[in-house]
C-alpha cells in the first residue's frame, strides 16, 4: 500500500470512527428514552440517503479533469480540514471544552424526556432525531471518503475504511449500550484535521497549478510541518489563558 | 423561498462552518497558487497561506473568547 492510500485508509477511518461516534450516542440517547425502534428507523432512513447521495456524487465526481478534481478536492479537504483542525487546536489550547460524550448523551436524553409524551407506533421526536443525527455526521465523512477516494482513484478503499470504522462503534455501542466515553475523540480530531488538512493543501497546489519539489514525497515533509505548528499554536495559545474551569457549552 | 433559504443557509454551514474568513482565504489562497504557477513553481504559496489562516483564526477565537 502507498503512502498516499495508507493517508487515505487512516484518515477516512478515523474521521468515519469520530462521527460515527457522535451519530451512536445521539441514537442511543434517543433510543433508550423514547423508541428504539422509532430510533433505529430514523438511523436506517438516514443510512439510506447517505448511501443515495455517494452513489450519485461518486461517479461525477470521478468523471472530472484530474487536474479539476484535485483543485476541488483540495479545496474541500483543506475547508473541513482547517475547521477541524481549529476546533482542535483550540480545545487543546483550553480555549474551548473538550468533547464529552457523556455530557451530550445526558443533554440529549433530557431534551428527548422534555419532549413530552411518546406516541404510539412512530414516535416522530426519536425518528427525527435519530435521522438527522445520522445524516448531518454522516454527510461530512461521505464528502471525505469521496472526496480522498475520487482524487486516488480509489474509492472503493475509502467505502471499506469507512464501513470498517461504522462496523467498530457500532459493535462497540451495542456491546456497551452507553456513550463511546473513553474513545480519543479530541486526539483523533486533531489527528483528522492535520492529515486533511496536509493533503488538502497537496492537492489544492497541485490542482491550482503547483508541482511539489521531490513529488508526493512532498506529503512526508508537509504531514509533520503541519503537525508541528498545530501543536506549536495549542502550546503559545495555552500558555496565554488564564487558569479557570472550562464552562462552555459543549459543542459537536 | 423559506426552504430555499434554509437549504441555502444549511449548504453554507456545512461548507463554511463557523469561521467563513478562513473558508474565503483558502479559495484566494487557490487563485494566487493559480496566478503565481503562470510564473514560476507555487508550491509555497498554500503553506503559508494555510499557516497564516489557521494562526489567524485561532488568534480570532482567542480574542473573542477574551472579550465574552
Amino acid at each position: 500500500m502507498s503512502g498516499q492510500a495508507l493517508g487515505l485508509a487512516v484518515s477516512v477511518f478515523l474521521a468515519c470512527a469520530v462521527e460515527a461516534v457522535e451519530a451512536v450516542t445521539i441514537v442511543l440517547a434517543v433510543g433508550t428514552t423514547r423508541s428504539w425502534r422509532s430510533a433505529l428507523i430514523g438511523c436506517g432512513v438516514a443510512v439510506i440517503v447517505l448511501a443515495a447521495t455517494t452513489a450519485i456524487l461518486g461517479p461525477r465526481l470521478t468523471s472530472l479533469p484530474i487536474d479539476t478534481l484535485r483543485l476541488f478536492v483540495g479545496g474541500l479537504l483543506l475547508v473541513f480540514g482547517l475547521q477541524w483542525l481549529r476546533k482542535a487546536i483550540l480545545r487543546g489550547a483550553g480555549l474551548k471544552a473538550q468533547h464529552d460524550e457523556e455530557e451530550i448523551y445526558r443533554e440529549e436524553a433530557a431534551a428527548a424526556v422534555a419532549a413530552g409524551p411518546r406516541h404510539q407506533g412512530l414516535d416522530g421526536y426519536a425518528f427525527t432525531i435519530a435521522f438527522k443525527g445520522v445524516l448531518l455526521e454522516g454527510l461530512e465523512v461521505v464528502f471525505i471518503a469521496l472526496t480522498f477516494g475520487a482524487n486516488q482513484n480509489r474509492v472503493g478503499l475509502a467505502a471499506a475504511a469507512a464501513a470498517a470504522a461504522v462496523l467498530l462503534v457500532t459493535v462497540a455501542g451495542v456491546a456497551v449500550r452507553a456513550p463511546l466515553a473513553k474513545v480519543p475523540e479530541n486526539a483523533m480530531k486533531f489527528g483528522v484535521g492535520v492529515m486533511l488538512t496536509s493533503f488538502g493543501i497537496f492537492w489544492g497546489a497541485e490542482g491550482a497549478g503547483a508541482s511539489w519539489p521531490g513529488g508526493d514525497a512532498a506529503l512526508l515533509v508537509l504531514v509533520p510541518a503541519v503537525l508541528a505548528f498545530s501543536l506549536g499554536l495549542v502550546r503559545i495559545f495555552r500558555a496565554s489563558v488564564p487558569e479557570r474551569p472550562v464552562m462552555e457549552a459543549v459543542e459537536a | 423561498m423559506n426552504r430555499l433559504g434554509a437549504a441555502a443557509a444549511g449548504i453554507w454551514e456545512f461548507v463554511a462552518g463557523d469561521d467563513w474568513v478562513t473558508a474565503a482565504g483558502v479559495v484566494l489562497a487557490l487563485g494566487l497558487t493559480a496566478a503565481v504557477s503562470e510564473e514560476t513553481s507555487a508550491w509555497f504559496v498554500m503553506p503559508l497561506a494555510v499557516a497564516l489562516l489557521l494562526a489567524l483564526s485561532i488568534w480570532r477565537a482567542a480574542r473573542s473568547d477574551r472579550h465574552d
